[in-house]
């Protein structure tokens, strides 16, 4: 039995923060996609629950756990119940190899890349049972779209994630991360110009993998209602899209990984922009806070004043933690992992605002027509690159 | 110890999906429960420390094919194959012939019981086998990899004449 210290316990309280912040991590991510969106349509979004609608998502948690949950009467209740735990379970569980910083990793295991991919593929099986055993038209046609789009889209992101795999030479993902920092350039450049290209089918295979628009196709609105989800309520739907945030996330940190140097910070190698890892952090961070507190005097209500000044001060505390030498040696990396997720989460929603709708026929004909020939050739491509540099 | 402990897990989610997937009425629960047995034979492979298998075997059989058979599944109407009856009613010479196969292989396991023993994991921890994998097929089976590949380049030519009306 070997002592338990700090170190050997670190897995098992960052598995404990992912499963217990994640879901209000992904209610943040949910506000942030309303107003983003709000801004994009010249309007306000949500403003009611607290200073500028920031604790709307805890009153959507509420709502969401306290409203009755219906289950339909002709719905096989068994499959019913178990389509979103495994849905939930396994966008959850990727988690697991997921490097936020050389430090924080909660297992390094050398198929990090490939667990991933299977997990995400396990969870598919989530939407396509939650379709089937609704009982109902639309979420079979939802889940029968969405298995379709799925395993076409797979193929895509394999073929992107086999072409940094040349480069890397691993599977696993601190080593991909380390791979990069050695050849002193993230993959994004790697092979130039064909990583950008695997980048860039790695980025339209996540988005058709998260169900995002424009490839939203199982969960049309003005076509199926909500696709898959329709039969759910209360908690099971708060479940799907729980699962489905994490998966956004999920992708993006893969992304981040394999592309965008996951922990490292840009030019990784240029030592006299060292100035970097103290100024981003503790730049942005007061900026967050100083634009909290300039808010303050703006809030109509004496309560949500107290709360954005409290958040305004948390911020700069942060801020202050992060000009510490100590506390920023430790929590760079995962600051830098942070924000390029965060880069590439907005970017989603960016896109999402911006196009319309793929038709389905589009989305196969890109599918298979368009995105996986270019992804062979790219392969092919990146491995000649490769001989011929040596 | 533990090694065992995981093999025993493994080994009864294995044969306890595959009873399910052959006694289910319902083509979809069968479906559930063989994606059980595989991810059991995947959880088999990992502890064998056979970790690029146990994530192929995921993604091909559980994200791939088992994904593809819910598909034709839901696309095929099964009601009115669900409502029929499932087995046919001959008990007894149904026993008679399971217990004769069975009394035969515990037979052959007690004639042969100092040969084998339980497939441990080498001691220590083995180096990654995804290379080990690769280096196997491209190099030293390379012929015959190919040649499976080109069967199943043929299997799906054939399928997509077969399923199109007009080419």
């Amino acid at each position: 039995m070997p002592p338990i210290t700090l170190a050997a316990l670190k897995p098992y309280i960052m598995m404990v923060l992912i499963v217990g912040i994640g879901p209000l991590g992904v209610g943040y991510l949910v506000l942030l996609e309303r107003k983003l969106m709000a801004d994009m349509q010249a309007r306000l979004g949500p403003m009611r629950v607290g200073p500028q609608g920031l604790l709307q998502p805890i009153a959507d948690a509420v709502k969401l756990l306290l409203k009755e949950d219906v289950i339909p009467g002709m719905v096989d209740k068994w499959v019913f119940w178990l389509a979103p735990c495994v849905t939930v379970t396994t966008a959850l569980a990727a988690f697991a190899v997921v490097p936020f910083s050389s430090d924080f990793v909660i297992t390094d295991v050398n198929i990090g890349v490939l667990a991933i991919l299977a997990l995400s593929s396990v969870g598919v099986l989530g939407i396509i049972l939650g379709g089937w055993a609704a009982n109902s038209h639309y979420p079979l046609l939802g889940s029968l779209r969405a298995t379709a789009q799925m395993v076409s889209y797979e193929v895509v992101m394999g073929f992107a994630v086999v072409a940094v795999l040349l480069m890397a030479g691993s599977l696993s993902m601190v080593e991909i991360v380390k791979a990069q920092a050695e050849s002193h350039r993230w993959f994004l450049f790697g092979a130039f110009p064909f990583g950008l290209i695997a980048f860039f089918m790695y980025y339209v295979a996540a988005m058709a993998e998260t169900n995002r628009s424009p490839f939203d196709l199982p969960e049309a609105e003005s076509e199926l209602v909500a696709g898959f989800m329709t039969e759910y309520s209360g908690f099971r739907w708060a479940l799907y899209f729980l699962a489905e945030y994490c998966n956004i996330i999920v992708v993006c940190s893969l992304a981040v990984t394999l592309f965008l140097g996951g922990w490292l910070r840009p030019f990784p190698s240029v030592t006299w922009l060292g100035w970097l890892d103290y100024a981003a952090p503790v730049g942005s961070f007061l900026l967050a806070g100083g634009l909290s507190l300039y808010l303050v005097k703006r809030q109509p209500r004496a309560f949500d004043q107290i709360v954005l000044a409290a958040v305004g001060l948390a911020l700069l505390a942060v801020a202050g933690l992060f000009a510490w030498p100590a506390f920023n040696a430790l929590f760079r990396g995962v600051f830098w992992f942070m924000a390029k997720i965060m880069v590439l989460v907005y970017s989603f929603m960016w896109v999402r605002f911006t196009f319309p709708r793929y038709r389905y026929d589009q989305l196969m004909r890109l599918g298979w027509r368009v995105m996986i020939p270019l992804g062979i050739v790219n392969v092919i491509a990146i491995g000649i690159v490769l001989v011929l540099k040596g | 110890m533990l090694d065992q402990f995981f093999f025993y897990i493994f080994a009864s989610v294995i044969l306890l999906g595959g009873l399910l997937t052959i006694t289910r009425r319902s083509a979809v629960h069968s479906a559930i429960f063989l994606i059980a047995t595989l991810l059991g034979i995947a959880g088999l492979f990992l502890h064998l420390q056979a970790e690029f298998l146990a994530g192929v075997q995921v993604i091909l059989y559980v994200g791939g094919i088992m994904v593809l058979f819910l598909f034709v599944i839901m696309l095929v109407n099964l009601d009115q194959a669900a409502r029929q009856r499932q087995f046919n009613r001959q008990w007894w010479l149904a026993l008679l012939a399971a217990a004769a196969v069975c009394g035969e292989a515990l037979y052959g396991l007690y004639r042969g019981r100092g040969a084998f023993t339980f497939p441990g994991a080498v001691p220590g921890n083995m180096p990654p086998n995804t290379q080990a994998v690769g280096n196997a097929l491209y190099q030293n089976y390379m012929l015959p990899f190919e040649v499976a590949s080109i069967m199943l380049l043929v299997a799906m030519v054939g399928a997509v004449v077969m399923a199109k009306k007009r080419l």
